[in-house]
């Protein structure tokens, strides 16, 4: 199956994660297009892959984003678009897609899809047929989405600029590629955390 | 911190809605203050503990002013926390907040208070206290890092052995150092912490720190010139807000006769 359910703390049991990492997709231009077109059967978060440090990074944002919804505080039209943003260090909506969500040229892609019961549709998607309709139109390589492959996968350059992490005499000393990384994505977390405020 | 069952599940205060979610751990109260409590649970996973300081509402504060202060506090206290981390100071990290429900979700620091670790350390030893070595060692750390803090312009507040953590170093066990005093100094708490870079304000914190750490532990006070040592070394204007605090010491914290 092409796709995990998390289960993340302090997130109440009527919502449900579930998270999937495709790589060499090659149809990111369609995926794109079907968010600008706003098709509701592709109500999910689109992330490209390269921007994330780590599992943790980003579930932070869904824990966010979740929160929000929860709240109802969302600043985005729904939850999905709210997890892209949550990515983002500063508040501006349309940077957050820009920077951290898919586009045309994507090649490794996060999908998110975050369900809960509605008035409308009161029993949300299963695992099984949210896996489904990724693996229809998702033209890339479902793999598990461990710390290791995402690794691979990062843009550090990128995320470094993103976060505004460049500069920082400390964390360029730092010798161990390991210790490094984990540091910088303890910086990103902090900076999600304070988003705009 | 080793809750009862019962203990953990028997709250005297209503838990935040953030902490009614489901978690594999109840949420364990560790302290109540003035303001707010601190409990410890887990973010994101099971195997992330964490520290929830939460702000509850005042009923006596007129509604919008209370929800005004909560949220400034909050978010004070997180943008320093932030500002201390990416300045290379260990603190805790900031993991989540939402200054509209009053609560800041940060790391859980492992380790114990350093104040712990003094007491630990003295027992009930009367002589040869000055010439502990490892107790001066520590002393020498929390001088760098009060100077490191100071040295980027942030001012604590309330320091004191219990707002400072001693981590131990990875791979120790918490119980195994509870008698040791390994570890790096992180300090906590900075919810009263503000940015200033004067050397009045810098040496009204050491002065509280002095003051705090003469009460909390007379025995040691012979080590404390240790820690103004350090301090001393960590940054270039630190000799002037030394001179100061000698101003300060004979007057006391506050400038004004008033108030």
């Amino acid at each position: 199956m092409a796709v995990e359910t998390i289960e993340l703390q302090h997130v109440p049991a009527s919502y449900r994660v579930y998270i999937a990492l495709f790589r060499n997709v090659k149809n990111a231009a369609f995926l794109h297009q079907q968010l600008l077109a706003r098709n509701a059967e592709f109500e999910y978060a689109f992330i490209d892959a390269s921007t994330i440090v780590s599992r943790i990074h980003l579930l932070s944002a869904v824990f966010k984003a979740v929160n929000n919804s929860v709240n109802g505080a969302l600043k985005t039209p729904n939850v999905h678009s709210e997890t892209v943003v949550s990515l983002s260090s500063s508040s501006n909506i349309a940077d957050a897609y820009r920077r951290f969500g898919v586009s045309p040229s994507t090649t490794d892609l996060f999908v998110v899809k975050i369900v809960f019961p509605t008035d409308t549709n009161p029993v949300p998607a299963s695992a099984d047929a949210v896996s489904k309709h990724l693996t229809d139109n998702v033209e890339g390589d479902a793999v598990p989405a461990t710390d290791d492959t995402i690794e691979t996968i990062t843009d550090v350059r990128a995320v470094r600029k993103s976060y505004k992490l460049n500069g920082l005499t400390w964390l360029d000393s730092i010798k161990d590629e390991l210790v490094k990384r984990k540091e910088i994505e303890r910086l990103v977390l902090g900076g999600m955390a304070l988003r705009g405020v | 911190m080793a809750a009862t069952a019962s203990e953990a599940v028997v709250h005297e205060f209503p838990l935040p809605a953030i902490l009614t979610n489901p978690a594999s751990t109840p949420p364990t109260l560790i302290t109540q203050g003035a303001e707010g409590r601190l409990y410890k649970t887990t973010y994101l996973l099971p195997s992330i503990p964490s520290a929830l300081k939460y702000r509850p509402p005042k009923p006596w504060r007129h509604p919008i002013l209370d929800q005004r202060l909560t949220r400034h506090r909050i978010l004070s206290e997180a943008r320093i926390l932030s500002k201390c981390r990416r300045d290379g100071l260990r603190v805790p990290d900031v993991y989540a907040l939402d200054e509209s429900a009053g609560w800041l979700m940060l790391e859980w620091v492992q380790g114990t208070p350093v104040r712990v670790n003094i007491n630990q350390r003295l027992g009930n030893r009367t002589e040869d206290i000055e010439d502990d070595e490892e107790l001066k060692d520590l002393m020498r750390r929390i001088g760098s890092a009060v100077g490191k803090m100071h040295s980027i312009g942030i001012i604590h507040g309330d320091l004191t052995t219990s707002n400072m953590m001693l981590n131990p170093p990875a791979g120790k066990a918490e119980t195994d150092n509870v008698s040791g005093l390994e570890g790096e100094v992180v300090i906590i708490d900075l919810g009263l912490a503000s940015g200033g870079v004067h050397d009045e304000d810098r040496a009204v914190d050491l002065y509280v720190l002095e003051r705090a750490f003469g009460s909390t532990h007379p025995r040691a006070e012979c080590v404390f010139g240790e820690v103004l040592d350090a301090y001393k070394k960590s940054f270039k204007q630190a000799g002037v807000a030394l001179k100061k605090l000698e101003e300060v010491r004979m007057r006391g914290r506050k400038r004004s006769m008033l108030g």
